[in-house]
């Protein structure tokens, strides 16, 4: 069901913009209207998160200190891992950022008769992540080529590098072989792995078939199912500029490529994808490592929560603490006995 | 509930069918419920501990009452959901980290193997991605777009009395190590998650009492064992004895609530109570005896390890707000710290801002090396391992690191000095100048991976030992490695539950491995001013060559 779900849902997409791109309106419906309202929603959504999570303080400092912090002169400081200044926050969560480091560490346990414990190396999610982000990055920046006039140069350079496997017509991006492969591979990891198997939840499957689905049917657009890419860009200008056209016959398998990208920006600020600007707000990561030596202020403190006072402590055990010799503030009253005594005389 | 012998757990960790061990569990986790067995909860709080902590901080640990946990009637008050729901927006509101970390998780399952719980019981909810997801259900269900729509589709379920089970038995069986978050891509860190539940767990009323009492003796008497002022000083004087006994001197420099003292020395209390905390302890005094620092140690301020902050954040700042106030009256210029780990934590990450500035002291300056220590220039605090390490350095200390010729060590990094805190380097640098034989666990179990002992956050209580041994294995199981190659027989570390914890679990899986503290072999080594020849260790056992 978990992944049941997710796949019906997927072809249902599909399914509504191979139809829907036939009848009448509905290539204004699918190229236009889609497009600018999940945009929209995109975009709102996600600035909607980022700020809703900056709503709420960070009271505390509490950086994971993974490496040995800034201490005595002599101690060598891990200044990426265990940052005490800005600058070495940035370079950890630059380092996490573009080359996933936090996941570089990741070890396989397990355990065998005795019983023992054994700990290996275990890189490929990391491998696999980082092929899957970079392949995914390098895809969105080469679509860009479609919604600019004159193509800016960065992304015709892109572009070369992206095709430099071969030469051919038309040219073969290993970008998206990569994204694909990456994606089939997190999505077997899913469900091969009982462990991973057991904590994936529909929307685990969700986005990955989805992006499956764009990535092919990109795939399919550009070397298989050729479609009048003169009409696209034309289309794609117009959006951008805000007056869509359509001026030629474009293929059904465009309208479904969009459906499944205006489905994954409609559903980005809604669910975990939003690890994306996540990942810079983490408090575990983008604070430095300096609760002692500078300090800092919780906003929602509550000044009237107070130690239980010395006074009370001495209260209750000053006859205690004098027969033991303890220093105390206040003196034992005279005992009862001797304050008769000195009433009588 | 008879608990098995070292050699059957092992076979039952090693084989038994778990997520660990590969056996795929039949239902979603959500269709497993929680189910209490003696041997398999820690006991709840009793009413009259409840209510202790409700004449301070009302509303917080919920109604004082007495309740079984493996009944199904909890007694909790009639709104309890509505307390939890409303608690959780509290603090979305109050911990931007509590928000991220219930969204920011893609289940990427790097965690998954990384929790010693985990290792030891292959039980799938200890996964500290599938501990979160207990709470980040609720979460969704009520606080998203996504799990208001599609409810279970999207991971989401409403609490239920079945969901409040889960989070007694599983955030307690989450020492809040941060292991997890080492791994994590986006350094989610489970010790967050499981504070938040915890706090949500209280204000219903759902506490254990080995946290609630000791923070309600913290509170009362100063340290969490409850000793009374006198018996504490009566206790930490009798060490003096066995000192005198072993190095044939008697340190006269210990004094206790004194005014105008140099330094205040503050201490996790089972140092001066329980073996072989009490060897630490010795460890310190003779430390302080061999440079002449001006020190004093406070009956009133006498526990470092904080038990509040097993609760909540407001508990957690009543404690710690003792150190200051008694820093005041005494009219220190800085406080120094003993061996403790959540102590540490605490004081390393909250102390300087849960309370008012410590300005009245000054920065922290070594009276003998003159060191300034910058590092706690806000803080005004020390830890032992630093001050000493710095005394090491100049050549302070006169050592005879023979002493120790009869320990092959290894160390045990305590999870809150070292990834919540970043002291790793200086308790080694430590052991390298105070003994001959020091070796290394493995490094996947050392430093910034380092395991926990398996019973803290105020889980080191008798009536889920099996539990602990489990959590334990991990440790043990390293310690095992370097005792088999390098032929360990002393496992030191810097932290006072570990010192309590440690010593059970090796006596368990690994039984003749002791366990010490790191200033007790400092002591052990010092070469004091007009001591008798030295023959035995502060444990009155022989030393190398002196077997007899």
């Amino acid at each position: 069901m978990k992944i049941l779900y997710p796949l019906i849902a997927v072809l249902a997409i599909i399914l509504l913009a191979l139809i829907g791109a036939q009848v009448s309106g509905g290539q204004w419906l699918f190229g236009v209207v889609l497009p600018y309202v999940t945009f929209a929603i995109f975009l709102g959504g996600f600035i909607y998160r980022v700020t809703n999570w900056g709503k709420s303080p960070v009271p505390f400092r509490i950086p994971t200190t993974c490496g040995q912090a800034a201490s005595l002169p002599w101690i060598k400081q891990d200044k990426i891992d265990d940052p005490s200044t800005l600058s070495g926050v940035l370079i950890r969560m630059a380092l996490e950022v573009f080359l996933f480091r936090s996941l570089f560490r990741n070890t396989k346990a397990e355990v065998h008769d005795g019983p023992k414990l054994v700990y290996g190396s275990s890189k490929y999610l990391w491998l696999f992540g980082l092929m899957f982000h970079y392949s995914f990055l390098v895809i969105v920046i080469r679509h860009l080529r479609l919604f600019t006039n004159p193509v800016p140069s960065f992304v015709q350079a892109l572009e070369f590098g992206d095709g430099i496997m071969q030469l051919g017509v038309p040219v073969l991006y290993q970008s998206g072989l990569i994204l694909l492969l990456a994606v089939t591979f997190l999505f077997v990891r899913r469900v091969l792995m009982p462990q991973i198997r057991y904590i994936s939840l529909a929307n685990d499957y969700f986005p990955l078939l989805l992006i499956f689905g764009i990535a092919s049917t990109g795939i399919l657009m550009r070397y298989f199912l050729r479609v009048d890419i003169d009409s696209i860009k034309k289309l794609l200008m117009g959006l951008v500029t805000f007056s869509p056209q359509f001026t030629g016959e474009i293929g059904s398998i465009f309208f479904i490529h969009v459906a499944l990208v205006c489905t994954l920006m409609a559903y980005f600020p809604f669910s975990k994808l939003m690890h994306l600007g996540g990942v810079f707000m983490s408090p575990t990561r983008n604070l430095a490592n300096n609760s002692r030596s500078v300090r800092h202020v919780n906003p929602w403190n509550d000044p009237n929560i107070k130690p239980h006072s010395y006074a009370g402590y001495e209260d209750d055990f000053r006859e205690f603490m004098v027969d033991a010799g303890l220093p105390v503030e206040k003196e034992l009253p005279p005992p009862p006995a001797a304050a008769d005594e000195t009433a009588k005389e | 509930m008879a608990q098995p012998k070292a050699d059957e757990l092992g076979v039952m960790v090693a084989r038994d069918p778990s997520l660990m061990t590969g056996a795929i569990p039949t239902r979603d986790w959500m269709d497993v419920p929680a189910i209490f067995k003696p041997g398999n909860y820690c006991y709840p709080a009793k009413a009259s501990m409840v209510a202790y902590h409700n004449k301070s901080l009302p509303g917080l640990f919920g109604e004082p009452r007495e309740w079984d946990v493996e009944s199904d009637d909890w007694k909790l008050p009639e709104n309890w959901k509505e307390i939890i729901i409303n608690g959780i927006r509290e603090r979305l509101d109050k911990f931007r980290s509590f928000k991220i970390f219930m969204d920011c998780c893609v289940r990427c399952g790097a965690c998954a193997d990384k929790c010693h719980f985990f290792l030891g019981t292959g039980d799938p909810k200890n996964m500290p991605v599938l501990r979160a997801e207990l709470l980040r259900s609720v979460y969704r269900n009520d606080f998203t777009k996504a799990g208001k729509i599609l409810g279970k589709l999207a991971g989401a379920r409403p609490m239920t009395f079945g969901v409040l089970k889960e989070w007694f038995m599983y955030f307690y069986q989450c020492t809040e190590c941060r292991r997890c978050s080492v791994f994590c891509p986006y350094g989610i860190d489970t010790a967050e998650i499981t504070m938040m539940a915890r706090e949500l767990l209280h204000l219903v009323g759902v506490g254990t009492n080995w946290i609630l009492e000791p923070a309600a003796n913290s509170n009362r008497t100063g340290n969490h064992l409850g000793l009374q002022p006198h018996t504490f000083k009566e206790n930490a004087e009798f060490l003096l004895d066995d000192i005198e006994e072993v190095t044939g001197i008697h340190l006269n420099s210990l004094t206790f609530n004194r005014k105008g003292a140099e330094v205040l020395f503050v201490i996790p209390s089972a140092d001066v109570f329980a073996d072989p905390g009490i060897f630490t302890f010795m460890g310190y005094l003779l430390i302080f005896d061999h440079i002449g620092l001006d020190y004093t140690i406070s009956t009133y301020s006498s526990e470092g390890g904080n038990f509040g902050s097993f609760t909540n954040n407001e508990l957690m700042k009543k404690l710690n707000g003792k150190m200051y106030a008694e820093a005041k009256r005494l009219g220190v210029k800085w406080i120094l710290g003993g061996e403790c780990g959540h102590m540490w934590r605490v004081v390393h990450q909250y102390m300087a801002t849960m309370n008012e500035p410590g300005d009245f002291m000054e920065i922290p300056v070594s009276p003998i090396t003159g060191t300034r220590f910058d590092n706690a220039a806000a803080l005004k605090m020390v830890h032992i391992s630093e001050f000493t390490a710095d005394l090491i350095y100049h050549n302070k200390l006169k050592i005879d690191k023979s002493r120790n010729d009869h320990r092959v060590v290894t160390f045990h990094d305590s999870c809150n000095p070292s990834r919540g805190m970043g002291m790793l380097d200086e308790p080694r640098y430590i052991l390298n100048n105070v003994c001959n034989n020091f070796h290394d666990m493995p490094e996947n179990a050392i430093r910034e991976q380092t395991f926990c002992c398996g019973s803290g956050t105020g889980l080191n209580t008798g009536e889920i030992m099996e539990l602990r041994m489990r959590g334990g294995l991990p440790r043990a199981n390293a310690v095992k490695y370097v005792e088999e190659k390098y032929g360990v027989n002393m496992l030191s570390c810097v932290c006072a539950i570990d010192r309590a914890t440690l010593l059970a679990l090796m006596e368990y899986w690994n039984p003749n491995v002791g366990v010490c503290g790191v200033s007790e072999l400092v002591g052990n080594s010092l070469i004091m001013d007009g001591e008798k020849e030295r023959d035995q260790d502060l444990r009155f056992a022989p030393l190398a060559g002196m077997e007899g």
